[in-house]
This record gives structure tokens, C-alpha cells and sequence, in this order.
């Protein structure tokens, strides 16, 4: 009988190890034993302890986390196309760590009955088991494990291992290369076209010479050589080579030695056989762990969005230390959003080189929300919206038909990174987030002119936009029609202002804090739109009231504010303070819960973290009493 | 003497009378437990008195599970064509695959549904198709409850002016929203295989999903 969904599964298998090495009638075979598993974010697929399951599995969809349950750290994320859950299997014992679904996941399971044959004929899948048994736990010294199938080999993954010394680093295996007799000028167009610091001769394939970015600089731009040089005659020569399994330690040694940033790396470690990878400089701080600097260099140079989904869980890993280690909140969201604001620029330009022509106009990618307000340390939802240059009418559906176009791949990269898609569509591939500069203008025109509840929501999502690609005069040109009307309209403020004021009260008469009556989150507290949105809301409507340009994060704008009204000063500072107090808070409970920090279970607070929090409260009622006097807000809006 | 009280009620062929006789059982109050039928069917044309089923794909969902093996894939011998909707399905009529007649079809279906809950994307259309192949057969409707993954996940859009909530939503709509990779779009199976995952996601993102009861499921769908 015809089975439509084993072959999808087929299909998926056979790009991953050790699948590819089955023939297509036994992965077929295979594939109609299956079971497809839908995990929710949280829930575990088996527990430490668990008897054997029938399956192991594999990845389709989502990352699984593996860990041992008396211990923080994770011992393994499995992404798509990876196994796990089969050594115990293998080895009929119990399931030694547990996993759980990092995210949504899908996954394969196979029957171990059905795949064990095939493990013990195919010599190949054997020996692939074999090897990554040993290299799955990511640990330097799997090389001696090579071979004990059954045995449990364990090691926390670290980032920042202090074994580095014994590490091997992981090399570029693409290579630029030329021949001795192409001009400088050649080969410097291709340094920069492949993005690369250095360019390795060959001759006959054996690497003879190298030149870096140092030996132009020296050598051309000096101008002790014409630019129509031939490479032979400023390239170092000869090339220092190594083995691949090269260590940092070997890797740092050798070019201190020799004051290089490259070495070659060869099939067997020196230059009379072929040339197979470059390892720089950079590739060794990739490898000594994160640092904000190396993380922005990958991401400039990843060509797929599934790099940058790797790159983003390096960024989280950072924040964590950052939080860890008391890093200042101003400091940590200023490092933590460049990256994010760098991802996301990156994925629009991939994802520009995906249509098929290019922008008929200048366009500003704006970021909205909380993004906009370089809030967003956590990946939450994405909020954002496209502003292109006027076009003459006739040509405004084709131009607005274009952005939605990049905006639908735009928000798709975005989503395969983890920001999910924004519940209340602010997304630019929505069409009503997606205008001329004219037709914005006439749309916060609206919202100015008659606020109402929506009016007011909208705007104050809208104008916290922040320029993440493109073109920023357009932004500016909106932000200056968005003050002109406001101060045309002074009602407006009036409106923004009891907005602000609507946010629900933290505490309760008698001072306890208020959790949630019910829902989904009861008997938790709302961190979000109790203490922070009314902090957020207070500073917007301030700050617009000023005419006060990309000054978007909060706690910035009451920095600022309390420089333009020195009688204020002391509670826009302790405004500033709270607002960040609240947003470490919420990124801390984010990253311990896997989830947006929004709502905090008050119980499992220490006493000093709930002093801490109150403490905010009574900050949050001074800046809304400021508001409430100043514009006017009479109960009667209220 | 004929006696017209003795009017003997209509016979109906074992499979139906197995099939109905599974109704009998109660469903389980633990949703994990309750089997469900994902289904989905290519069909000539949206006209139920003259269009006709062309395939049926079926898939068992139990405990957030689907166990590939269990799959049901039915294709269908039958006389009307609609040349239009072959470019949709592409399933022409003297295409070398197994295919049984209607009855046989029906039969099969009917074992495999048994009391399942079906859950299908726009429902109402596949119900209607089965339920008008069952009648030119001579046979009753369909007995299962059903849910409609359209309807469903209209109850995860949020309740705000912001977002106009449309009446349909078509299964491409559902995938690109969930992330669920369109391949074998337009088969029944491929199409069964997307519904089954678009629910599984819609249900866990229903605020009221711990609480969660078939009768609530059934009322949203």
C-alpha cells in the first residue's frame, strides 16, 4: 500500500548519519515503522532513570536538551537530524540523563528492534555509532573512548572548557586560493569578495605561499610594489602547515612563534601534500568561547539562517554569563542588543539576496515594541514594520506588493531563529504595517487626531520604532511629522497619558502584591504589565512631550529626562534604576524558566528578590502621580 | 396474512453494524487516551451530488503520537472526472496505483474509524463527501464527532480590534503560521499529515490547555 508520510520521513532521514548510509529500500523499510512525536515546549521525552524505551529518536523538528538532572548545565542540545536516546538502547540500560523539549519539537521515533540489524550488518552505521557515541559528549579525550559502544562517556558541554589546551579547533575547510602568477589586485578583490584575511598560493595544488591582509598593507599600499604584481613576489613562503587535529594551545604557540595569523592546514601536516583548510587567528577566539566581538564577526559572515540560530544560542549563553556575573544592565542590553539587532539585519540581508530584484526604492526596516526600545534581551515575539520612499501612485501596489514580499522571507528568517510571530500580526509582511513614507504619515495622522483605545494602543507600540536596516532619514523625516502633529494636538498626550495610567496596579490596599485571578497564569504576577509597561508607558509619553528624538529605551529616556528637568531629577533616576532592577529580574526568571519572564511565581522568590521587586512599586506610583498632574488626567478618564 | 407491525428494520451489512456497534463503547475523559482520526480527501470537485472521492488519507493520533505503520491510504476507482481539479491533486484517472471501488473503500474506512474523534480541516466538506458516498451505498452518516481544525484556531487569534479574524483559514495559512513544511500538499495524506500537526500546535497553544476536555475541543472546532 502506498504510504505518503514514510516516504516524507524517508526523505528527511537520508540527509542525516547514520541514515545516509542505508540503501533507499531498507531506509524506506525502516521509515514505515516510525512514530511521529509532537513535545511540547518542557515536556520530556524520557526521564534519568527510565527504563529503555522502545524508540530512540531523532530530531525533525525543535531542540531537544539533555542533562542530568541534579545537575544545572546541559549536557547536549540535539538539533534537527540528530539522534538520541539510543546508547542506553544499545547497551540495555536505563536512561542515564533526561530530555526534554528545549523548544517545540517533532521527532522520529525508531523501533531499536527494527534498526539494530541494520546496525550490526552495515559496517559503515556501526562504526558511525561507534564514533559518535564517543564524539557526541563534545569531549576532547572521546578519541580514547573510540570503540566502546556500550559504554556511557559523559561530559558537560562548557563553552568555555578549561581543557583548551587539549581542544582541537575547528578550521575553515573553504579555501581561497590562487596561482603564483595572479596579480595582487586579483587576488585582494578576492579577500574581500569571500570576506577573508588571507589567501593561500598553490602550485600543483601544494600550498607554496600565503598572503594576509598584513602583506598588502606592507607590500602595495607602501607602494614598494605595483598593484599589478604577481603574488609570487609578496607572498610568505613557505607556509606554515599542520596536522588537522590541531589544539589551541599548538595553534596559538605556532603563531606567536612566527608572528603569523594563519596556518595552513594539510592532509598530513606539512606542504608537500594537499592544502585543506586555513585556521586564522579568529577562529581560535571563536574557539576559546564567547565574546560579543567574535559573535558579531560570525554573524556578518553566516550565509544561512541556520548559523545565526546557532550564533543566537552563543548570545544567550552570554547574557547568562553577563547576568551571572553582575554586569552592569546598561552594559549587558547595549552588548546584547547590538548582537540581536546584528542578527537581524543580517537575516535581511540574506534575505534581500533571495528576491528576485532588488528594492524598486529606499526602505527602513523598523523595529517596533520592545525591540524597538532595545528592551528585547530575551527572544519574545517579533514586532515590526517596513517604511519605503513615496512612489508615484500608479506605482504604489507594485512597490507595496515588493515589501511584502521581503517582509514575508524577513519574518519567516526571524521566526526560524526563534522571535515568534507577533500574535496581533504588528509584522511588516502584515499590509498594515507596511507603507509609503505618505502613508504612514497619514496613519499616525489618524491615530493622533482621534485617539481612541486602539488609537492609543498603536501608537504606543508604534512610536518606540527604531531603525534596524535602511534607510534612517526616512525614519527621521517620520519622526518629525509624528512631533509636528502631536503638538498641534495636544490632546494627544492627554490620551497617551491615561493610557499609561491604565496599566493595572501592582499591589493591592494593603500593599500585597497582586498576582493573577486566573487564566493560564493564576497566582502568578505579571512583571510585564504590572511594573514594567507602566514604567514604559510613563517614559514614552514624557519624551514624546519633549520632542525628543531616538532616545528609545526606557530607562535611557528617563536618564535623559531627568537632564531636562533638574526639579525631577531624583525620580527619573529612580526610574531609570527600577527599570532596569525590573528588566534584569525578568530576563533572569526568562532564561531560569526558558520562557518570556513575564510571569513570575511569587513563591519561589527569595525574600531579598521580593524586597527588591516591592521596592520598584513604590517608584512605579511616584512617576505615575508626576503624569497624572502634569497632564491633566482627571479621574473621570482614568 | 401479512402483518404490518412485523416490518422487519433495515439490514445493514455487518461492517456497518461492527462500526456502530464500536459506539457502544464510551470515549476516555483523559484527552491523551482518546484515539483521534486525522482525515483528509481529494475529491473531483466541491459538488456533493455529483463529485466524488477520488482518495482518502487517515491518520491515528493518540497521546500527541502518530505511529506511521497504522496510516490509512485509500484511492479510489471512479467514473466522474473533473479535469479541473486534476491540476490540484494530480491524481489522474488511469494512473497505475491500487485502487478499490467505493464500497470497499467505505468499508475499510469505516473499520479503521471506528468511534474516533475526526479531525479534519474544513470538516464540514469531507463529512458531507463521506456522508453522500455512505447514502449511495445505502448506508447511514457517519457517527463520529469531529473537530474542525479551521474553527479551532480561530480560539488562538487574540481578542482584540487590532486583528480582524477571518472566517476561514485555509490549511496553507495554518503551515506557514506553524512552520509545517508543505511537501505532498494537495494528497490526502499530505494534507492529513499537516492538519494532524496544525492541531497538535493549535491545542497547546489554547489558553485553557491544562483544563482542557473533549466537549470543550468539540464546542471550539
Amino acid at each position: 500500500m502506498k504510504n505518503t508520510i514514510s516516504h516524507r520521513v524517508a526523505d528527511f532521514l537520508k540527509n542525516f548519519p547514520p541514515f545516509n548510509l542505508l540503501n533507499k529500500s531498507d531506509l524506506l523499510t525502516l521509515s514505515e515503522q516510525i512514530t511521529i512525536i509532537y513535545k511540547e515546549k518542557g515536556n520530556p521525552v524520557f526521564l534519568e532513570n527510565d527504563s529503555p524505551h522502545g524508540h530512540f529518536y531523532v530530531v525533525y523538528k525543535g531542540a531537544i536538551a539533555l542533562k542530568k538532572s541534579n545537575e544545572k548545565s546541559m549536557m547536549d542540545l540535539c538539533d534537527e537530524g540528530d539522534i538520541f536516546g539510543l546508547r542506553p538502547l544499545m547497551a540495555s540500560e536505563n536512561y542515564k540523563m533526561e530530555a526534554k523539549a528545549q523548544e517545540e519539537s517533532i521527532l522520529y521515533a525508531i523501533p531499536i528492534d527494527i534498526f539494530k540489524p541494520y546496525a550490526q550488518q552495515n559496517n559503515e552505521v556501526g562504526d558511525y555509532l561507534i564514533a559518535s557515541f564517543a564524539s557526541n559528549t563534545r569531549n576532547p579525550y572521546s578519541i580514547n573512548h573510540r570503540g566502546k559502544l556500550y559504554e556511557e562517556v559523559l561530559e558537560p558541554v562548557a563553552p568555555h572548557t578549561p581543557l583548551m589546551d587539549l581542544q582541537s579547533v575547528q578550521y575553515s575547510k573553504k579555501l581561497i586560493t590562487c596561482t603564483e602568477d595572479t596579480p595582487v589586485k586579483k587576488v585582494a578583490e578576492k579577500m574581500t569578495e569571500n570576506k577573508v584575511g588571507a589567501m593561500l598560493i598553490l602550485r600543483n595544488k601544494l600550498p607554496i605561499g600565503i598572503i594576509t591582509d598584513r602583506d598588502l598593507r606592507n607590500n602595495i599600499v607602501t607602494g614598494k610594489y605595483p598593484i599589478t604584481i604577481e603574488a609570487s613576489k609578496i607572498m610568505v613562503s613557505p607556509v606554515t602547515t599542520f596536522k588537522k587535529n590541531i589544539t589551541i594551545t599548538q595553534a596559538q604557540m605556532a603563531m606567536m612563534k612566527s608572528n603569523i595569523s594563519h596556518l595552513c592546514i594539510t592532509k598530513d601536516g606539512t606542504s608537500d601534500t594537499k592544502a585543506i583548510g586555513i585556521l586564522s587567528k579568529h577562529d581560535i577566539m571563536v574557539a576559546m568561547g564567547n565574546n560579543p566581538a567574535v559573535l558579531i564577526k560570525a554573524i556578518t559572515r553566516a550565509k544561512k539562517i541556520k548559523n545565526i540560530k546557532r550564533i543566537r544560542k552563543s548570545i544567550d549563553h552570554l547574557l547568562t554569563g553577563y547576568l551571572e556575573q553582575n554586569i552592569p544592565m546598561t552594559l549587558t542590553s547595549k552588548i546584547i542588543t547590538e548582537l540581536n539587532d546584528a542578527c537581524i539585519k543580517r537575516i535581511i540581508a540574506i534575505s534581500l539576496k533571495e528576491m528576485p530584484s532588488k528594492p524598486p526604492v529606499k526602505f527602513t526596516w523598523l523595529s517596533l515594541g520592545s525591540q524597538g526600545r532595545s528592551e528585547q534581551l530575551l527572544q519574545t515575539d517579533q514586532d515590526n514594520a517596513i517604511l519605503f520612499e513615496n512612489v508615484p501612485e500608479e506605482e504604489l501596489e507594485e512597490t507595496t506588493d515588493y515589501f511584502l514580499k521581503l517582509a514575508k522571507i524577513i519574518n519567516k528568517g526571524l521566526f526560524d531563529i526563534g522571535y515568534e510571530y507577533c500574535p496581533a500580526e504588528m509584522m511588516a509582511s502584515n499590509p498594515n504595517w507596511c507603507h509609503s513614507l505618505d502613508e504612514w504619515k497619514t496613519k499616525v495622522s489618524e491615530w493622533i487626531t482621534n485617539p481612541g483605545a486602539d488609537e492609543v494602543l498603536l501608537s504606543s507600540i508604534f512610536f518606540d520604532y527604531n531603525v534596524t536596516y535602511g534607510d534612517v532619514g526616512l525614519a527621521d523625516k517620520l519622526s518629525d511629522h509624528i512631533f509636528e502633529t502631536t503638538q498641534n494636538y495636544p490632546i494627544f498626550y492627554l490620551h497617551l497619558a491615561s493610557g499609561a495610567l491604565q496599566n493595572p496596579s501592582p499591589t493591592g490596599f494593603f500593599r500585597q502584591m497582586l498576582l493573577e485571578a486566573d487564566g493560564e497564569h493564576k497566582d502568578t504576577f505579571d512583571l510585564k504589565r504590572r511594573a514594567l509597561m507602566p514604567l514604559t508607558d510613563a517614559a514614552r509619553v514624557l519624551i514624546l512631550s519633549h520632542s525628543v528624538k531616538f532616545v528609545n529605551n526606557t530607562f535611557e529616556r528617563f536618564e535623559k529626562l531627568a537632564e531636562l528637568e533638574p526639579n525631577n531629577e531624583e525620580t527619573f533616576l529612580a526610574c531609570s534604576y527600577a527599570t532596569k532592577a525590573l528588566l534584569k529580574f525578568r530576563t533572569k526568571q526568562g532564561l531560569m524558566h526558558n520562557d518570556s519572564g513575564r510571569y513570575i511565581a511569587i513563591e519561589q522568590l527569595s525574600k531579598e528578590e521580593r524586597i527588591k521587586l516591592k521596592r520598584t512599586f513604590k517608584t512605579i506610583k511616584d512617576i505615575q502621580e508626576l503624569i497624572s498632574v502634569r497632564f491633566k488626567v482627571s479621574n473621570l478618564m482614568r | 396474512m401479512i402483518n404490518i407491525f412485523r416490518r422487519k428494520p433495515v439490514q445493514y451489512p455487518k461492517f456497518w453494524e461492527d462500526y456502530a456497534q464500536s459506539f457502544e463503547q464510551k470515549l476516555p475523559t483523559d484527552l491523551n487516551e482518546i484515539r483521534f482520526v486525522v482525515l483528509d480527501t481529494e475529491t473531483t470537485g466541491f459538488d456533493y451530488i455529483h463529485d466524488r472521492i477520488l482518495s482518502i488519507g487517515a491518520l491515528t493520533l493518540q497521546n500527541k503520537m502518530i505511529e506511521v505503520s497504522r496510516n490509512l491510504e485509500l484511492y479510489l476507482e471512479q467514473d466522474h472526472h473533473n479535469a479541473d481539479s486534476i491540476k490540484i491533486h494530480g491524481i489522474l484517472k488511469s494512473e497505475a496505483i491500487y485502487r478499490i471501488s467505493e464500497e470497499d473503500a467505505l468499508q475499510q474506512l469505516l473499520a479503521y474509524l471506528q468511534n474516533a474523534v475526526i479531525i479534519a480541516h474544513h470538516a464540514v466538506f469531507d463529512l458531507n463527501m463521506i456522508n453522500k458516498a455512505l447514502e449511495r451505498n445505502g448506508l447511514p452518516k457517519l457517527k463520529n464527532p469531529a473537530i474542525d481544525t479551521s474553527n479551532l484556531y480561530k480560539h488562538t487569534l487574540l481578542t482584540t480590534n487590532l486583528v480582524k479574524k477571518k472566517d476561514h483559514y485555509s490549511l496553507d495559512e495554518l503551515a506557514d503560521k506553524f512552520d509545517i513544511s508543505k511537501k505532498d500538499r494537495h494528497t490526502a495524506m499530505g494534507d492529513a499529515y499537516i492538519t494532524a500537526i496544525a492541531f497538535l500546535k493549535i491545542k497547546s497553544r489554547l489558553k485553557e490547555k491544562d483544563s482542557l476536555k473533549l466537549k470543550d475541543l468539540l464546542k471550539m472546532g
